[in-house]
């Protein structure tokens, strides 16, 4: 049928697996806005949920490290991580490998991506599962843009690789649910975690919300680096989000928490003609 | 490549249960097949997650194997910080730290 749904959340690990060690009352407001987009995901009915995630050394190392890479498997496994750290239990996700294929098929028309038959979950997806579709009832296609190891995936790239994903979904006669996840700012798991820049944050959601592409794809990864730190180069799979949905965004949420290390995001988009 | 090759222990690591298993009894025989320096592989032995830190090692890397020997948040960002005050400023990669060594950001 189409793509129904588009949206872009935070991942940071600590969301979970150190919700103790927050505010009560912020991190509840922050998990409820997360649940409340699971809830308009699942009233877009989706039968696939497609997650462009910037994954964290689970699958992909630099021995051979993909630009793009799309799960193509009946079931995944995660978290990847000691499920006591990350706070989530280790458990089977559904997938859907034909229909994996038939988006592949599309994407690779304008877009080389590699595709993966084995994907374990890493905090990149198993955060956003936790809370979208916490009763993992829905087929999950792991999607990753190469945030980690340089040289990193272009911005223009991962634009012109959300467009391919928006005309393969458009291909097809399911329905499928598009997220985004990943930081803005931050400068996760080193003794900087918990610095954020927020006005470098807001910015990029105004762009994002806008559908800028011109101010999205106007940052370099040095600017980046200094501005916004590590973490900031994820901003690949918000952008690939908004060039597919081609719509306007809603931010739900966004407050830094610096205990979870990120300006923790929840945002919509809608889709655009 | 030594610094790549400590990396793919680590990544080999993480992901792998196996090789976790294996690690817990014949560490320096799991060593063996990494291209370390003996500066990189000591410190994997003695589990010195700030010597690792200011080697290079990326910290997504790092952070799930600081886990995996069971360190808590807490400990962990202390560790790392107790490297750079140790052994000076991180050398490779993308990781290195900005703020400083009093400085705590999150609280921890």
């Amino acid at each position: 049928m189409s793509l129904v749904f588009a949206g872009i959340v935070s991942h940071a690990p600590g969301i979970t697996g150190r919700a103790q060690m927050g505010d009560a009352g912020i991190v509840q407001e922050f998990h409820s806005a997360f649940r409340s987009l699971g809830e308009r995901l699942a009233e877009s009915r989706p039968d696939a949920l497609v997650v462009v995630s910037a994954e964290h050394f689970a699958n992909f190392f630099m021995n051979n490290m993909p630009a793009f890479a799309v799960g193509m498997a009946d079931h995944y496994e995660g978290p990847i991580e000691d499920p006591a750290w990350l706070g989530i239990a280790r458990t089977k996700v559904p997938g859907d490998a034909k229909l994996s294929l038939r988006l592949i098929r599309e994407i690779m028309q304008t877009v080389d991506v590699a595709y993966a038959e084995e994907w374990k979950f890493d905090h990149g997806i198993m955060v956003p599962l936790h809370f979208l579709t916490p009763r993992y009832d829905v087929p999950v296609i792991p999607v990753n843009i190469n945030c980690q190891g340089p040289p990193l995936t272009p911005l223009h790239r991962a634009w012109a690789f959300g467009e391919a994903i928006r005309r393969a979904a458009d291909s097809l006669p399911q329905r499928i649910a598009l997220v985004g996840a990943g930081g803005i700012s931050h400068w996760p798991a080193t003794p900087d975690s918990g610095r954020i820049n927020e006005a470098w944050d807001r910015e990029f959601l105004a762009s994002w919300a806008a559908n800028d592409k011109a101010a999205m794809l106007s940052y370099t990864d040095e600017a980046t680096y200094r501005d916004a730190g590590q973490g900031g180069f994820e901003i690949r799979a918000f952008i690939a989000v908004a060039a597919a949905a081609r719509g306007r965004g809603t931010v739900q949420h966004y407050r830094p928490i610096p205990i979870f290390a990120v300006g923790c995001t929840v945002a919509a988009m809608n889709i655009g003609e | 490549m030594s610094l790549y090759q400590m990396q793919k222990f680590l990544f080999d690591i993480n992901r792998d249960p196996a090789v976790q298993q294996r690690f817990l009894v014949e560490r320096t025989q799991v060593l063996s097949v990494y291209d370390l320096t003996l500066e990189e592989r000591d410190a994997i032995i003695a589990g010195d997650i700030g010597l690792l830190y200011v080697l290079g090692a990326n910290g997504q890397l790092l952070m799930h194997y600081a886990a995996l020997l069971g360190m808590e948040w807490s400990a962990y960002i202390a560790a790392m910080r107790e490297g750079v005050r140790k052994y000076g400023p991180v050398r490779a990669g993308l990781y290195s730290m900005t703020t400083g060594l009093e400085e705590k950001v999150a609280d921890v």
